[in-house]
């Protein structure tokens, strides 16, 4: 059994000891192996030359990353937490992003921007944000998110390997959630849905930290003698929508689960797809359950911003009324 | 080092001065290539503007005055030195062999930028104002990483000197000790703002706070600015880190043919600045030390029109994009979602050409 963040240290040594040109750079994350220890013991194996602290700058960070990859190398930059990454946003929107499309696709950018991202850590400001939503919207980008040990193993080096930028969003609630990991070959690609379980009467879409809630939920109503399908989308960008229009038509109502703001969310573009391929096979609306749309409140009020399994719950009772 | 620091080889009078601190070994015939870089490159500016007042280009950006600046950095590079360029760099593409045409595809609206930057170690126009100088910064980490010879430069302006990424990329390049050469043009005008609306102290004094060197050059000598760019190059590949070059210049030009300076700055000083026109001293060189004669000058400006003439017709006669080049290149791997929109949006196209067809 093996801790999600101890899985994406061991993606991330796999990646390193295979390709010479794979760096790893971030704010502490060498010496100190990160503050969530993701990268501990790196810089002791593969020198500083290749696991590099970097001055606290985080469009320093991605904009030499940026040169490093003109220069051939595959930089995994870390960005400490997720409200952090603004300061280097338009080295990621209006560099990273394009320009492998204004240099006609003569240019290759194979950096991947590891982001721990979420609440439920009873954080202070600025260090339990959901903002996948800003990255899933830019082309140019791939995002992708795990929720459990196996992905986040796998995931870690499938984005290394892409010869695109990923932006690759760490669940950093479930940073320490145990789980066997197969070190053999990976069971999906990177940019594939997973059905975590299936059922016969909703489907129950999630993806990164809200997967095991979303799971809890369909062990929930298991009792209550509904049937649950939970999918996990695993990537955001581009989504992976074909199982998911599959289990929809199967099960002819659909709630789509995550932290971030339910305004122009992910869900709101998976609900408005949902209803263009799958309208006469649904018998309710698409429902979201999903963060408010505030700014994200003290830890003492985060457990009213979160959405959990009761307002879960209470989504799914909404769906079954119709 | 006083304030008011300038290194100088070349006076406008076209007298050859020397600079113990920058010694410059060139042969004549090497002045003579110089000013022949100086007048293609004026003459593809002009050739631009005209092309862009006709309606040919949306938008043009002019070199106007800053030739030297360029020329004589962008010949200071040996093969493999990389450079980074903002929108405004059309001397150093030239120094770097990029065919002049090529430039003026992002201005025509045909593209963002219509050269492979790996054929001449020449990256892409940057339009965010410094973003590159943290690529040329990181590139240059590469370089380190590779244990190459070979050094970058990032060429940047004044107005760039306010932003962030010029002072994160400062920073990096000074503990990382990278070999980054920061060239910055000062033209004393950010598109409405003078230089003062930017600093309190010289801009070459900056690199002293970032512990690097700091060097501020006639920008309108050629000699200079390639003697100063040589040493820079040289300390980096040294090992020594980076170095800032304030190449005092002046942007004789309008920020772009959309700006308009006579709302903001006075004919007076464009006229102070004519007197020190970076082609004119190199010119009064050669001829009072009798290095070249009318024939010589002749030469050069037939072959600049020649280029000119064909630089028009090149970008008259160049292809417009086709319609799934807005899909092509977005990403390096297949992508589901953008082939589906693709080949929606060329059915829906296509339909139309049904329709007539019937």
């Amino acid at each position: 059994m093996i801790t999600l963040g101890k899985a994406i240290n061991m993606g991330l040594r796999r990646a390193l000891t295979e390709d010479p040109k794979v760096l790893v750079m971030g704010e502490d994350v060498g010496k100190l192996g990160g503050v969530f220890r993701v990268t501990e013991n790196l810089q002791s194996e593969f020198g500083e030359d290749r696991i590099i602290d970097t001055p606290l700058a985080e469009s320093g960070i991605l904009g030499t990353a940026i040169g490093l990859a003109l220069r051939g190398y595959r930089p995994v930059c870390e960005i400490q937490f997720d409200g952090f990454v603004y300061p280097a946003f338009d080295q990621i929107t209006s560099q990273l992003a394009k320009m492998h499309a204004r240099s006609l696709g003569t240019l290759k950018l194979p950096v991947v921007v590891r982001i721990p991202y979420g609440g439920g850590i009873g954080a202070v400001e600025h260090h339990s944000e959901s903002n996948e939503t800003y990255f899933a919207h830019t082309a140019g980008l791939r995002v992708v998110t795990c929720s459990n040990p196996n992905d986040a193993y796998w995931m870690m080096q499938q984005a290394i390997q892409s010869d695109d930028p990923v932006i690759f969003f760490e669940p950093k609630r479930r940073y320490w959630d145990k789980a066997e990991v197969n070190e053999e070959a990976p069971s999906l690609g990177l940019h594939e849905t997973r059905t975590v379980q299936e059922g016969s009467d909703l489907t129950l879409i999630s993806y990164g930290p809200t997967v095991r809630t979303a799971i809890e939920v369909a062990a929930v109503c298991a009792k209550e003698g509904r049937s649950v399908e939970v999918m996990d989308l695993r990537t955001l960008s581009p989504l992976d929508l074909a199982p998911v229009f599959e289990s929809a038509q199967k099960t002819g109502r659909v709630v789509i689960l995550h932290e971030a703001p339910t305004f122009l969310g992910l869900g709101a573009e998976i609900a408005s797809q949902i209803t263009e391929e799958c309208f006469y096979s649904l018998d309710a609306p698409v429902l979201r359950v999903g963060g408010f749309n505030v700014p994200y409140p003290p830890a003492r009020l985060e457990e009213h911003y979160l959405p959990d399994l009761d307002r879960t719950l209470d989504a799914i009772d909404r769906a079954f009324a119709f | 080092m006083s304030e008011l620091q300038l290194v100088q080889i070349l006076s406008p009078e076209g007298e050859l001065l020397t600079d113990p601190e920058y010694p410059l070994e060139i042969s004549t015939e090497e002045i003579r290539a110089l000013y022949r870089d100086l007048v293609m490159v004026r003459r593809f500016d002009v050739e631009a503007t005209a092309l862009q007042r006709q309606g040919e280009l949306g938008l043009w950006a002019q070199s106007l005055g800053q030739e030297a600046a360029q020329v004589g950095s962008g010949r200071a590079l040996i093969p493999g030195d990389y450079a980074f360029p903002t929108y405004r760099e059309h001397g150093v593409a030239w120094a770097k062999g990029v065919p002049p045409e090529k430039l003026l595809g992002m201005y025509r609206g045909i593209n963002h930028g219509g050269w492979d930057p790996r054929d001449n170690d020449f990256h892409l126009y940057t339009l965010v104002i410094g973003a590159q100088t943290l690529h040329a910064t990181g590139y240059a980490m590469g370089i380190q990483r590779d244990k190459s010879n070979n050094a970058v430069i990032a060429y940047f302006g004044d107005g760039a000197t306010s932003q962030g990424d010029v002072n994160e990329a400062f920073t990096y390049a000074s503990v990382y000790h990278a070999p980054v050469v920061f060239f910055c043009q000062n033209n004393q005008w950010a598109i409405s703002q003078p230089i003062e609306s930017q600093t309190k102290v010289a801009l070459y004094r900056r690199a002293a706070g970032f512990g690097f060197p700091g060097v501020r050059v006639d920008g309108n000598d050629v000699l200079a600015v390639l003697a100063v760019t040589r040493a820079a190059l040289a300390r980096a590949r040294a090992g020594e880190g980076p170095t800032l070059i304030e190449a005092f210049t002046y942007r004789m030009g309008a920020h772009t043919t959309s700006d308009d300076p006579s709302r903001y700055r006075l004919a007076q000083e464009l006229d102070e600045w004519k007197l020190k026109d970076p082609i004119a001293r190199v010119k009064s060189y050669l001829t009072r030390n009798s290095l070249a004669n009318e024939e010589f000058f002749a030469g050069i400006e037939k072959e600049a029109e020649a280029m000119a003439s064909k630089l028009r017709s090149d970008i008259i006669d160049a292809e417009d994009p086709y319609v799934e080049a807005i899909f092509d290149y977005v990403y390096a791997e297949p992508h589901p979602i953008l082939d589906a929109e693709k080949s929606a949006y060329i059915n829906y196209l296509e339909s139309f050409t049904e329709g007539e067809k019937k």
